[in-house]
Protein backbone atom coordinates (compact mmCIF):
# COMPACT_ATOMS: atom_id res chain seq x y z
CA UNK A 1 0.00 0.00 0.00
CA UNK A 2 2.69 2.61 0.93
CA UNK A 3 5.90 2.22 -0.96
CA UNK A 4 8.56 4.20 -0.05
CA UNK A 5 12.69 3.56 -1.36
CA UNK A 6 14.74 6.82 -1.80
CA UNK A 7 18.24 8.25 -1.57
CA UNK A 8 19.70 11.16 -0.57
CA UNK A 9 22.54 12.64 0.13
CA UNK A 10 22.56 15.09 3.31
CA UNK A 11 24.30 16.51 6.06
CA UNK A 12 25.46 14.26 8.56
CA UNK A 13 24.94 10.91 6.53
CA UNK A 14 23.46 10.02 3.25
CA UNK A 15 19.71 8.92 3.29
CA UNK A 16 19.49 5.05 2.08
CA UNK A 17 15.51 4.50 3.23
CA UNK A 18 13.48 1.66 1.11
CA UNK A 19 10.60 0.11 2.99
CA UNK A 20 6.97 -1.33 2.39
CA UNK A 21 4.13 -1.08 4.02
CA UNK A 22 0.70 -3.13 3.75
CA UNK A 23 -1.31 -0.27 5.35
CA UNK A 24 -2.74 -0.16 9.18
CA UNK A 25 -0.71 2.27 11.50
CA UNK A 26 3.44 2.09 10.08
CA UNK A 27 5.28 3.39 12.61
CA UNK A 28 9.04 4.68 11.93
CA UNK A 29 11.00 4.54 14.63
CA UNK A 30 14.48 5.77 15.67
CA UNK A 31 16.77 7.76 17.34
CA UNK A 32 16.46 11.54 16.83
CA UNK A 33 18.65 12.60 14.16
CA UNK A 34 17.83 8.99 12.57
CA UNK A 35 16.26 10.18 9.36
CA UNK A 36 12.18 10.52 10.48
CA UNK A 37 11.76 13.83 9.66
CA UNK A 38 13.55 13.26 7.05
CA UNK A 39 10.70 10.64 5.44
CA UNK A 40 8.11 12.62 6.36
CA UNK A 41 9.17 15.62 4.31
CA UNK A 42 10.32 13.44 1.20
CA UNK A 43 6.87 11.52 1.29
CA UNK A 44 5.35 14.99 1.58
CA UNK A 45 6.51 16.39 -1.37
CA UNK A 46 8.84 19.51 0.80
CA UNK A 47 11.99 17.81 0.09
CA UNK A 48 12.77 15.88 -3.09
CA UNK A 49 15.15 12.28 -3.07
CA UNK A 50 18.10 12.15 -5.35
CA UNK A 51 16.67 9.24 -6.62
CA UNK A 52 13.74 6.40 -5.82
CA UNK A 53 10.18 5.61 -5.82
CA UNK A 54 7.37 7.16 -3.72
CA UNK A 55 3.80 5.73 -4.12
CA UNK A 56 0.83 5.27 -2.29
CA UNK A 57 -1.68 2.76 -3.23
CA UNK A 58 -1.74 3.19 -7.28
CA UNK A 59 -0.95 6.66 -7.09
CA UNK A 60 2.94 7.31 -7.69
CA UNK A 61 4.06 10.31 -5.59
CA UNK A 62 7.97 10.45 -6.75
CA UNK A 63 9.63 8.58 -9.33
CA UNK A 64 13.23 9.38 -10.68
CA UNK A 65 13.07 7.11 -13.38
CA UNK A 66 9.67 8.33 -14.56
CA UNK A 67 10.50 11.68 -13.80
CA UNK A 68 7.24 12.24 -11.81
CA UNK A 69 7.81 14.12 -8.53
CA UNK A 70 4.26 15.59 -7.80
CA UNK A 71 4.46 18.90 -5.88
CA UNK A 72 2.41 19.01 -2.36
CA UNK A 73 -0.14 20.39 -3.32
CA UNK A 74 -0.99 17.44 -5.41
CA UNK A 75 0.28 14.61 -3.10
CA UNK A 76 -2.98 14.23 -1.01
CA UNK A 77 -0.49 13.72 1.76
CA UNK A 78 -2.12 14.99 5.07
CA UNK A 79 0.62 15.89 7.27
CA UNK A 80 0.18 16.23 11.12
CA UNK A 81 3.66 18.37 12.20
CA UNK A 82 4.82 17.87 15.77
CA UNK A 83 4.10 21.54 16.32
CA UNK A 84 0.71 21.71 15.23
CA UNK A 85 1.15 24.69 12.78
CA UNK A 86 -2.43 26.02 12.89
CA UNK A 87 -3.28 28.83 11.11
CA UNK A 88 -3.36 31.54 13.67
CA UNK A 89 -5.12 34.02 11.56
CA UNK A 90 -8.32 31.74 10.83
CA UNK A 91 -10.95 30.21 13.47
CA UNK A 92 -10.69 26.50 14.52
CA UNK A 93 -13.38 26.12 11.88
CA UNK A 94 -11.71 27.46 8.90
CA UNK A 95 -8.71 25.97 9.72
CA UNK A 96 -10.33 22.47 9.97
CA UNK A 97 -12.11 23.13 6.04
CA UNK A 98 -9.14 25.25 4.56
CA UNK A 99 -8.01 21.40 2.97
CA UNK A 100 -11.52 20.41 2.86
CA UNK A 101 -12.15 23.13 0.41
CA UNK A 102 -9.64 21.81 -2.16
CA UNK A 103 -10.61 18.80 -2.74
CA UNK A 104 -13.42 17.37 -5.48
CA UNK A 105 -16.54 16.71 -3.40
CA UNK A 106 -16.05 13.07 -5.12
CA UNK A 107 -13.17 12.42 -3.56
CA UNK A 108 -13.89 13.82 -0.05
CA UNK A 109 -14.44 10.49 2.27
CA UNK A 110 -13.65 12.51 5.73
CA UNK A 111 -16.82 14.03 6.83
CA UNK A 112 -16.56 17.35 8.86
CA UNK A 113 -19.62 16.33 11.41
CA UNK A 114 -17.62 12.40 11.84
CA UNK A 115 -14.55 14.38 12.04
CA UNK A 116 -15.71 16.86 14.66
CA UNK A 117 -16.77 14.66 17.14
CA UNK A 118 -14.65 11.74 16.91
CA UNK A 119 -11.80 14.36 17.95
CA UNK A 120 -14.62 16.10 20.85
CA UNK A 121 -13.62 19.49 18.92
CA UNK A 122 -16.60 20.71 18.50
CA UNK A 123 -16.90 23.36 21.43
CA UNK A 124 -13.75 24.70 19.59
CA UNK A 125 -14.94 25.68 16.28
CA UNK A 126 -15.36 29.83 16.51
CA UNK A 127 -12.41 30.32 18.30
CA UNK A 128 -8.56 31.08 17.26
CA UNK A 129 -5.41 28.99 17.53
CA UNK A 130 -3.61 31.00 19.94
CA UNK A 131 -6.42 30.31 22.34
CA UNK A 132 -6.48 26.29 22.38
CA UNK A 133 -4.40 24.31 24.83
CA UNK A 134 -1.38 22.19 23.28
CA UNK A 135 -3.53 19.07 22.72
CA UNK A 136 -6.52 20.73 21.55
CA UNK A 137 -3.95 22.36 18.96
CA UNK A 138 -2.74 18.86 18.05
CA UNK A 139 -6.86 17.55 17.69
CA UNK A 140 -7.53 20.55 15.42
CA UNK A 141 -4.27 19.72 13.05
CA UNK A 142 -5.05 16.12 12.96
CA UNK A 143 -8.79 17.01 12.13
CA UNK A 144 -7.39 19.48 10.02
CA UNK A 145 -5.61 16.93 8.19
CA UNK A 146 -8.24 14.38 7.93
CA UNK A 147 -10.37 16.87 6.00
CA UNK A 148 -8.59 17.17 3.32
CA UNK A 149 -9.32 13.88 2.85
CA UNK A 150 -5.86 12.07 2.37
CA UNK A 151 -4.44 9.49 0.64
CA UNK A 152 -1.79 9.14 3.46
CA UNK A 153 -1.87 10.78 6.57
CA UNK A 154 1.64 11.49 8.14
CA UNK A 155 1.74 12.51 11.73
CA UNK A 156 5.43 13.54 12.61
CA UNK A 157 5.72 13.36 16.30
CA UNK A 158 2.41 14.43 17.29
CA UNK A 159 2.54 14.19 20.74
CA UNK A 160 6.48 15.50 21.30
CA UNK A 161 5.53 18.92 21.92
CA UNK A 162 3.44 17.84 24.94
CA UNK A 163 3.53 17.19 28.27
CA UNK A 164 3.22 13.63 29.58
CA UNK A 165 -0.71 13.92 30.81
CA UNK A 166 -1.68 15.70 27.70
CA UNK A 167 0.27 12.80 26.12
CA UNK A 168 -2.25 10.52 27.47
CA UNK A 169 -5.03 12.77 26.69
CA UNK A 170 -4.35 12.51 22.65
CA UNK A 171 -3.18 8.94 22.22
CA UNK A 172 -6.87 7.51 22.23
CA UNK A 173 -7.46 9.88 19.74
CA UNK A 174 -5.10 8.95 17.38
CA UNK A 175 -6.10 5.27 17.88
CA UNK A 176 -9.77 5.83 17.36
CA UNK A 177 -8.84 7.99 13.80
CA UNK A 178 -6.47 4.81 12.75
CA UNK A 179 -9.67 2.34 13.69
CA UNK A 180 -12.27 4.82 12.21
CA UNK A 181 -10.94 5.65 8.90
CA UNK A 182 -9.11 3.17 6.45
CA UNK A 183 -6.25 5.84 5.38
CA UNK A 184 -2.89 4.38 5.76
CA UNK A 185 -0.80 6.24 8.77
CA UNK A 186 2.60 6.72 8.74
CA UNK A 187 3.44 7.21 12.25
CA UNK A 188 6.82 8.58 13.44
CA UNK A 189 7.52 8.50 17.25
CA UNK A 190 10.77 7.92 19.31
CA UNK A 191 8.42 7.10 21.85
CA UNK A 192 7.99 3.05 22.08
CA UNK A 193 5.35 3.05 24.18
CA UNK A 194 3.02 5.37 21.48
CA UNK A 195 4.23 2.26 19.33
CA UNK A 196 2.98 -0.52 20.68
CA UNK A 197 -0.10 1.13 21.32
CA UNK A 198 -0.92 2.75 17.83
CA UNK A 199 0.98 0.90 15.14
CA UNK A 200 0.48 -2.50 13.48
CA UNK A 201 3.39 -2.17 11.45
CA UNK A 202 6.79 -1.02 12.53
CA UNK A 203 10.36 0.53 10.69
CA UNK A 204 13.09 1.26 12.24
CA UNK A 205 15.39 3.50 11.31
CA UNK A 206 18.81 3.77 12.25
CA UNK A 207 21.38 6.70 11.14
CA UNK A 208 19.49 6.83 7.29
CA UNK A 209 19.13 3.26 7.17
CA UNK A 210 16.47 0.98 7.97
CA UNK A 211 17.55 -1.66 10.74
CA UNK A 212 14.21 -3.69 10.66
CA UNK A 213 10.48 -3.29 9.52
CA UNK A 214 8.14 -6.24 9.80
CA UNK A 215 4.85 -6.07 12.32
CA UNK A 216 5.21 -4.76 15.60
CA UNK A 217 5.20 -7.82 17.57
CA UNK A 218 7.43 -10.08 15.33
CA UNK A 219 10.09 -7.12 14.95
CA UNK A 220 9.90 -5.83 18.89
CA UNK A 221 10.46 -9.06 20.06
CA UNK A 222 12.94 -10.44 17.55
CA UNK A 223 15.61 -7.14 17.30
CA UNK A 224 17.46 -6.56 20.14
CA UNK A 225 16.62 -2.41 20.15
CA UNK A 226 17.97 -1.60 23.24
CA UNK A 227 20.89 0.32 21.80
CA UNK A 228 18.11 2.23 20.13
CA UNK A 229 15.41 2.48 23.20
CA UNK A 230 18.01 2.56 25.90
CA UNK A 231 18.59 -0.33 28.54
CA UNK A 232 14.83 0.56 30.47
CA UNK A 233 12.95 -0.43 27.09
CA UNK A 234 14.11 -3.63 26.53
CA UNK A 235 10.62 -6.43 26.29
CA UNK A 236 8.76 -8.14 24.86
CA UNK A 237 5.17 -7.50 22.87
CA UNK A 238 2.49 -10.26 23.35
CA UNK A 239 -0.57 -10.54 21.50
CA UNK A 240 -3.70 -11.39 23.93
CA UNK A 241 -6.86 -11.70 24.08
CA UNK A 242 -9.53 -10.35 27.34
CA UNK A 243 -10.93 -12.98 28.94
CA UNK A 244 -13.03 -11.29 31.61
CA UNK A 245 -13.08 -8.43 33.97
CA UNK A 246 -12.50 -8.46 37.27
CA UNK A 247 -14.21 -5.69 38.64
CA UNK A 248 -14.24 -5.64 42.79
CA UNK A 249 -10.30 -5.98 42.24
CA UNK A 250 -9.65 -3.02 39.10
CA UNK A 251 -8.42 -6.27 36.73
CA UNK A 252 -8.97 -7.70 33.77
CA UNK A 253 -7.69 -11.41 32.63
CA UNK A 254 -6.22 -12.38 29.38
CA UNK A 255 -5.10 -15.05 27.59
CA UNK A 256 -2.15 -15.57 25.89
CA UNK A 257 -2.42 -19.39 24.65
CA UNK A 258 -3.28 -21.52 27.45
CA UNK A 259 -1.30 -19.15 29.76
CA UNK A 260 -3.89 -16.36 31.73
CA UNK A 261 -2.79 -13.09 32.97
CA UNK A 262 -3.99 -10.45 35.11
CA UNK A 263 -3.41 -7.08 34.16
CA UNK A 264 -4.66 -3.96 35.40
CA UNK A 265 -8.46 -2.98 34.15
CA UNK A 266 -8.64 -2.56 30.36
CA UNK A 267 -11.38 -0.94 28.24
CA UNK A 268 -11.72 -3.60 26.09
CA UNK A 269 -14.51 -5.92 25.41
CA UNK A 270 -13.89 -9.92 26.07
CA UNK A 271 -12.67 -11.12 22.88
CA UNK A 272 -10.76 -8.12 21.80
CA UNK A 273 -6.67 -8.75 21.06
CA UNK A 274 -4.31 -6.53 22.60
CA UNK A 275 -0.93 -6.26 22.80
CA UNK A 276 0.66 -6.78 25.69
CA UNK A 277 3.96 -5.26 27.24
CA UNK A 278 6.25 -7.05 29.65
CA UNK A 279 9.74 -5.23 30.35
CA UNK A 280 12.11 -7.47 31.03
CA UNK A 281 13.45 -6.58 34.09
CA UNK A 282 10.04 -7.47 35.64
CA UNK A 283 9.90 -11.05 35.03
CA UNK A 284 11.38 -13.79 37.12
CA UNK A 285 12.13 -17.46 36.27
CA UNK A 286 11.50 -20.57 38.47
CA UNK A 287 12.28 -24.14 37.95
CA UNK A 288 9.66 -25.46 39.68
CA UNK A 289 5.87 -23.68 39.65
CA UNK A 290 5.63 -21.68 42.53
CA UNK A 291 2.63 -21.95 45.22
CA UNK A 292 1.46 -19.10 47.54
CA UNK A 293 2.77 -16.23 45.93
CA UNK A 294 2.12 -12.78 45.10
CA UNK A 295 3.20 -13.66 42.02
CA UNK A 296 -0.61 -13.71 39.62
CA UNK A 297 1.18 -14.33 36.38
CA UNK A 298 2.93 -17.71 35.71
CA UNK A 299 3.72 -18.52 32.20
CA UNK A 300 5.04 -21.65 31.76
CA UNK A 301 7.77 -22.10 28.87
CA UNK A 302 10.97 -23.04 28.00
CA UNK A 303 14.31 -21.69 27.75
CA UNK A 304 15.22 -21.05 23.77
CA UNK A 305 18.27 -18.96 24.30
CA UNK A 306 20.95 -17.21 26.69
CA UNK A 307 22.78 -14.31 26.53
CA UNK A 308 25.06 -12.32 28.58
CA UNK A 309 23.64 -9.02 28.95
CA UNK A 310 26.40 -7.53 30.60
CA UNK A 311 27.20 -5.90 33.68
CA UNK A 312 26.43 -9.05 35.38
CA UNK A 313 23.30 -9.90 33.72
CA UNK A 314 22.26 -12.37 31.17
CA UNK A 315 19.28 -12.39 28.92
CA UNK A 316 17.12 -15.06 28.73
CA UNK A 317 14.78 -15.59 26.49
CA UNK A 318 11.35 -17.79 27.20
CA UNK A 319 9.58 -19.53 24.32
CA UNK A 320 6.00 -19.33 25.88
CA UNK A 321 4.15 -23.06 25.53
CA UNK A 322 1.48 -24.30 24.65
CA UNK A 323 1.07 -22.06 21.69
CA UNK A 324 1.56 -18.82 23.98
CA UNK A 325 1.86 -16.11 21.22
CA UNK A 326 5.68 -15.71 21.10
CA UNK A 327 8.81 -15.05 23.31
CA UNK A 328 9.33 -13.51 26.02
CA UNK A 329 12.48 -11.66 26.81
CA UNK A 330 14.30 -11.90 30.56
CA UNK A 331 16.92 -9.97 32.87
CA UNK A 332 18.32 -11.87 35.18
CA UNK A 333 21.68 -11.45 36.83
CA UNK A 334 23.88 -14.00 35.27
CA UNK A 335 24.52 -15.10 39.42
CA UNK A 336 21.21 -16.23 39.66
CA UNK A 337 21.41 -18.30 35.76
CA UNK A 338 24.22 -20.19 37.03
CA UNK A 339 23.37 -20.98 40.41
CA UNK A 340 20.02 -22.35 38.63
CA UNK A 341 21.96 -23.81 36.37
CA UNK A 342 19.43 -22.93 33.41
CA UNK A 343 20.48 -24.06 29.58
CA UNK A 344 18.54 -23.48 26.61
CA UNK A 345 15.89 -26.30 26.10
CA UNK A 346 15.13 -26.32 30.52
CA UNK A 347 11.32 -26.02 31.13
CA UNK A 348 10.80 -22.61 33.25
CA UNK A 349 8.46 -20.62 35.37
CA UNK A 350 8.45 -17.16 34.06
CA UNK A 351 6.95 -15.10 36.82
CA UNK A 352 5.27 -12.01 35.81
CA UNK A 353 4.54 -9.26 38.31
CA UNK A 354 0.81 -8.24 36.93
CA UNK A 355 1.70 -4.44 38.53
CA UNK A 356 4.83 -4.40 36.52
CA UNK A 357 2.03 -4.27 33.19
CA UNK A 358 1.77 -0.82 32.63
CA UNK A 359 -1.88 0.32 31.44
CA UNK A 360 -0.37 2.55 29.33
CA UNK A 361 1.51 -0.16 27.66
CA UNK A 362 -1.53 -2.57 26.79
CA UNK A 363 -4.06 -1.19 23.63
CA UNK A 364 -6.64 -2.16 21.98
CA UNK A 365 -4.88 -3.97 18.81
CA UNK A 366 -6.83 -1.91 15.65
CA UNK B 1 -10.66 76.30 5.98
CA UNK B 2 -9.96 78.88 3.08
CA UNK B 3 -10.89 77.58 -0.83
CA UNK B 4 -7.19 77.20 -1.08
CA UNK B 5 -6.34 75.32 1.89
CA UNK B 6 -9.05 72.75 1.50
CA UNK B 7 -7.53 72.00 -2.45
CA UNK B 8 -4.15 71.20 -1.36
CA UNK B 9 -5.40 69.46 1.52
CA UNK B 10 -7.91 67.48 -0.87
CA UNK B 11 -4.99 66.96 -3.59
CA UNK B 12 -1.98 65.70 -1.07
CA UNK B 13 -4.59 63.58 0.17
CA UNK B 14 -5.85 62.17 -3.41
CA UNK B 15 -1.89 62.49 -4.21
CA UNK B 16 -0.38 60.30 -1.62
CA UNK B 17 -3.90 57.96 -1.94
CA UNK B 18 -2.65 57.12 -4.97
CA UNK B 19 0.87 56.61 -4.50
CA UNK B 20 0.07 54.06 -1.38
CA UNK B 21 -2.38 52.22 -3.62
CA UNK B 22 -0.26 51.87 -6.80
CA UNK B 23 3.04 51.16 -4.96
CA UNK B 24 1.11 47.97 -2.99
CA UNK B 25 1.40 45.48 -5.32
CA UNK B 26 4.79 45.95 -6.70
CA UNK B 27 5.66 46.87 -3.27
CA UNK B 28 4.50 43.50 -1.96
CA UNK B 29 6.38 41.85 -4.81
CA UNK B 30 9.59 43.34 -4.10
CA UNK B 31 9.70 42.50 -0.45
CA UNK B 32 8.84 39.07 -1.28
CA UNK B 33 11.55 38.63 -3.58
CA UNK B 34 13.99 40.12 -1.73
CA UNK B 35 12.98 38.16 1.43
CA UNK B 36 12.36 35.06 0.06
CA UNK B 37 14.60 34.51 -3.15
CA UNK B 38 18.08 34.07 -4.35
CA UNK B 39 18.76 35.42 -7.75
CA UNK B 40 21.84 37.01 -8.82
CA UNK B 41 21.89 40.77 -8.75
CA UNK B 42 19.69 40.75 -5.88
CA UNK B 43 21.91 43.16 -3.84
CA UNK B 44 21.84 45.84 -7.02
CA UNK B 45 17.90 45.57 -6.86
CA UNK B 46 18.04 46.32 -3.09
CA UNK B 47 20.24 48.80 -3.46
CA UNK B 48 17.89 50.03 -6.33
CA UNK B 49 15.09 50.19 -4.55
CA UNK B 50 16.67 52.10 -1.27
CA UNK B 51 18.49 54.68 -3.54
CA UNK B 52 15.57 56.94 -2.82
CA UNK B 53 15.92 56.78 1.02
CA UNK B 54 19.27 58.25 0.37
CA UNK B 55 19.37 60.22 -2.27
CA UNK B 56 18.39 63.77 -2.39
CA UNK B 57 14.97 63.90 -3.36
CA UNK B 58 15.56 66.70 -5.92
CA UNK B 59 18.06 64.23 -7.83
CA UNK B 60 14.62 61.76 -7.98
CA UNK B 61 12.13 64.31 -9.38
CA UNK B 62 15.50 65.32 -12.05
CA UNK B 63 15.64 61.61 -12.88
CA UNK B 64 11.91 61.25 -12.97
CA UNK B 65 12.01 64.22 -15.44
CA UNK B 66 14.49 62.62 -17.52
CA UNK B 67 13.10 59.65 -17.75
CA UNK B 68 9.05 60.37 -17.39
CA UNK B 69 8.88 64.07 -19.05
CA UNK B 70 6.89 64.26 -22.34
CA UNK B 71 10.03 63.52 -23.55
CA UNK B 72 11.63 61.60 -21.38
CA UNK B 73 12.68 58.13 -23.02
CA UNK B 74 9.63 56.28 -21.20
CA UNK B 75 7.33 59.16 -20.57
CA UNK B 76 7.35 59.59 -24.69
CA UNK B 77 6.91 56.02 -25.40
CA UNK B 78 3.81 56.08 -22.54
CA UNK B 79 2.58 58.84 -24.38
CA UNK B 80 2.64 57.50 -27.99
CA UNK B 81 1.40 54.35 -27.11
CA UNK B 82 -1.37 54.94 -23.94
CA UNK B 83 -1.87 58.65 -24.37
CA UNK B 84 -0.65 58.53 -20.39
CA UNK B 85 1.79 61.50 -19.77
CA UNK B 86 3.39 62.36 -16.06
CA UNK B 87 4.25 65.41 -17.22
CA UNK B 88 3.35 68.62 -15.06
CA UNK B 89 -0.21 66.38 -13.79
CA UNK B 90 -1.25 65.30 -10.49
CA UNK B 91 -0.73 61.28 -11.92
CA UNK B 92 3.74 62.89 -12.06
CA UNK B 93 3.03 64.06 -8.29
CA UNK B 94 1.88 60.75 -7.06
CA UNK B 95 4.51 59.32 -9.01
CA UNK B 96 7.40 61.07 -7.67
CA UNK B 97 5.46 60.32 -3.99
CA UNK B 98 5.52 56.55 -4.99
CA UNK B 99 9.16 56.51 -6.05
CA UNK B 100 10.32 58.44 -2.43
CA UNK B 101 8.14 56.32 -0.55
CA UNK B 102 8.60 53.00 -1.95
CA UNK B 103 11.72 52.03 0.22
CA UNK B 104 9.55 52.43 3.26
CA UNK B 105 6.47 49.90 2.06
CA UNK B 106 9.13 47.60 0.83
CA UNK B 107 10.86 47.74 4.25
CA UNK B 108 8.25 46.85 6.31
CA UNK B 109 6.80 44.45 4.39
CA UNK B 110 9.81 42.40 3.85
CA UNK B 111 10.33 42.59 7.58
CA UNK B 112 7.08 41.10 8.27
CA UNK B 113 7.42 38.23 5.62
CA UNK B 114 10.74 37.06 7.37
CA UNK B 115 8.87 36.66 10.45
CA UNK B 116 6.47 35.01 8.95
CA UNK B 117 6.85 31.20 9.76
CA UNK B 118 7.34 29.06 6.81
CA UNK B 119 5.94 25.99 8.23
CA UNK B 120 2.71 27.56 7.97
CA UNK B 121 2.91 27.91 3.83
CA UNK B 122 4.18 24.12 3.76
CA UNK B 123 1.12 22.81 5.67
CA UNK B 124 -0.88 25.09 3.48
CA UNK B 125 0.65 23.42 0.52
CA UNK B 126 0.53 19.92 2.04
CA UNK B 127 -3.43 20.93 2.25
CA UNK B 128 -3.92 21.07 -1.33
CA UNK B 129 -2.96 24.51 -1.56
CA UNK B 130 -1.31 25.81 -4.50
CA UNK B 131 1.74 28.73 -3.61
CA UNK B 132 -0.68 31.39 -5.47
CA UNK B 133 -3.49 30.41 -2.84
CA UNK B 134 -0.73 30.23 -0.14
CA UNK B 135 0.56 33.42 -1.01
CA UNK B 136 -3.12 34.83 -0.68
CA UNK B 137 -4.94 33.02 1.91
CA UNK B 138 -1.87 32.48 4.21
CA UNK B 139 1.60 34.61 4.02
CA UNK B 140 -0.91 38.17 2.67
CA UNK B 141 -3.16 37.95 5.71
CA UNK B 142 0.04 37.23 8.19
CA UNK B 143 1.80 40.05 6.73
CA UNK B 144 -0.83 42.20 7.23
CA UNK B 145 0.93 44.35 10.00
CA UNK B 146 3.55 44.96 8.29
CA UNK B 147 1.66 45.74 5.29
CA UNK B 148 -0.54 48.26 7.48
CA UNK B 149 2.63 49.61 8.75
CA UNK B 150 4.24 49.85 5.34
CA UNK B 151 1.39 51.75 3.99
CA UNK B 152 0.94 54.49 6.85
CA UNK B 153 4.42 55.36 6.77
CA UNK B 154 4.70 55.64 2.50
CA UNK B 155 1.47 57.47 3.11
CA UNK B 156 3.28 59.88 5.85
CA UNK B 157 5.86 60.16 3.44
CA UNK B 158 4.25 60.88 -0.10
CA UNK B 159 2.38 64.07 2.53
CA UNK B 160 5.52 65.62 3.22
CA UNK B 161 6.98 65.04 -0.32
CA UNK B 162 8.56 68.34 -1.39
CA UNK B 163 11.89 67.87 -3.33
CA UNK B 164 10.70 65.12 -5.73
CA UNK B 165 7.26 66.30 -6.96
CA UNK B 166 8.71 70.23 -7.66
CA UNK B 167 11.42 69.33 -9.57
CA UNK B 168 9.18 66.71 -11.65
CA UNK B 169 5.94 68.56 -12.08
CA UNK B 170 6.79 71.64 -10.97
CA UNK B 171 4.02 74.00 -8.84
CA UNK B 172 0.41 73.93 -10.58
CA UNK B 173 -2.58 75.20 -8.14
CA UNK B 174 -4.74 72.74 -8.04
CA UNK B 175 -2.80 69.65 -9.98
CA UNK B 176 0.51 69.62 -8.21
CA UNK B 177 0.10 71.83 -5.45
CA UNK B 178 0.11 69.82 -2.49
CA UNK B 179 0.53 70.92 1.04
CA UNK B 180 4.18 70.84 1.41
CA UNK B 181 4.20 73.04 -2.07
CA UNK B 182 1.50 75.25 -1.14
CA UNK B 183 3.19 76.04 2.37
CA UNK B 184 6.29 76.89 0.74
CA UNK B 185 4.81 78.75 -1.45
CA UNK B 186 3.22 80.57 0.89
CA UNK B 187 6.51 81.49 2.75
CA UNK B 188 7.39 83.07 -0.68
CA UNK B 189 4.72 85.16 -0.70
CA UNK B 190 5.20 88.52 1.28
CA UNK B 191 2.41 89.04 4.29
CA UNK B 192 1.80 84.53 3.89
CA UNK B 193 3.05 83.84 7.16
CA UNK B 194 -0.70 83.40 8.62
CA UNK B 195 -1.68 81.04 5.61
CA UNK B 196 1.45 79.15 6.08
CA UNK B 197 1.26 78.69 9.65
CA UNK B 198 -2.68 77.10 9.13
CA UNK B 199 -0.72 74.70 6.98
CA UNK B 200 1.27 73.79 9.00
CA UNK B 201 -1.47 73.13 11.42
CA UNK B 202 -3.33 71.25 9.05
CA UNK B 203 -0.25 69.14 8.33
CA UNK B 204 0.59 68.24 11.60
CA UNK B 205 -3.32 67.10 12.28
CA UNK B 206 -3.31 64.84 8.67
CA UNK B 207 0.15 63.02 10.23
CA UNK B 208 -1.30 62.55 13.66
CA UNK B 209 -4.68 61.22 12.08
CA UNK B 210 -2.48 58.60 10.09
CA UNK B 211 -0.43 57.60 12.79
CA UNK B 212 -3.63 56.93 14.97
CA UNK B 213 -5.23 55.17 12.21
CA UNK B 214 -2.03 53.03 12.02
CA UNK B 215 -2.23 52.38 15.46
CA UNK B 216 -5.85 51.39 15.79
CA UNK B 217 -5.79 48.68 12.67
CA UNK B 218 -2.63 46.89 13.75
CA UNK B 219 -3.71 46.60 16.99
CA UNK B 220 -6.87 45.22 16.01
CA UNK B 221 -4.69 42.55 13.46
CA UNK B 222 -2.87 41.78 16.63
CA UNK B 223 -5.90 41.16 18.67
CA UNK B 224 -7.61 38.79 16.46
CA UNK B 225 -4.32 36.93 16.04
CA UNK B 226 -4.33 36.04 19.67
CA UNK B 227 -7.95 35.19 19.42
CA UNK B 228 -10.32 37.59 20.94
Amino acid sequence: MIEFSVQKRQGAFDLDIAFSSPGGVTALFGRSGAGKSSVVSLAAGLSKPDQGRIAVKDQVLFDSKQGINLPPERRRVGLVFQDGRLFPHLTVRANLTYGEHLVPQAERWAEFGKVVELLGISHLLDRRPAKLSGGEKQRVAIGRALLSSPRLLLMDEPLAALDGARKHELLPFIGKVAREFSVPILYVSHAIDEIIELANHLVVLDEGKVKGAGPVEDLLNELDLSDITGRLDAGSILLARVVEHLPSFAATRVALGENHITLPWLDALPGALVRVRIGAQDVALALEKPHRTSFQNILSGRIASIASGGEGKADVRVEISPDGGGMLWTRITSLAASELGLKPGDPVYALVKSASIARSAVAAKA
Amino acid sequence: MTPVEAEALRLSLWVSGWAVAASLPPGILCAWLLARRHFPGKSLVDGIIHLPLVLPPVVVGYFLLVGFGRRGMIGAWLYETFNVTFAFNWKGAALASAVISFPLLVRAVRLSLESVDQGLEQAARTLGAGPLRVFFTITLPLVAPGVITGSILAFARSLSEFGATITFVSNIPGETRTLPIALYTLTQTPGGDVGAFRLCVISVVVAMVALLASEILSRRVARRMEGL
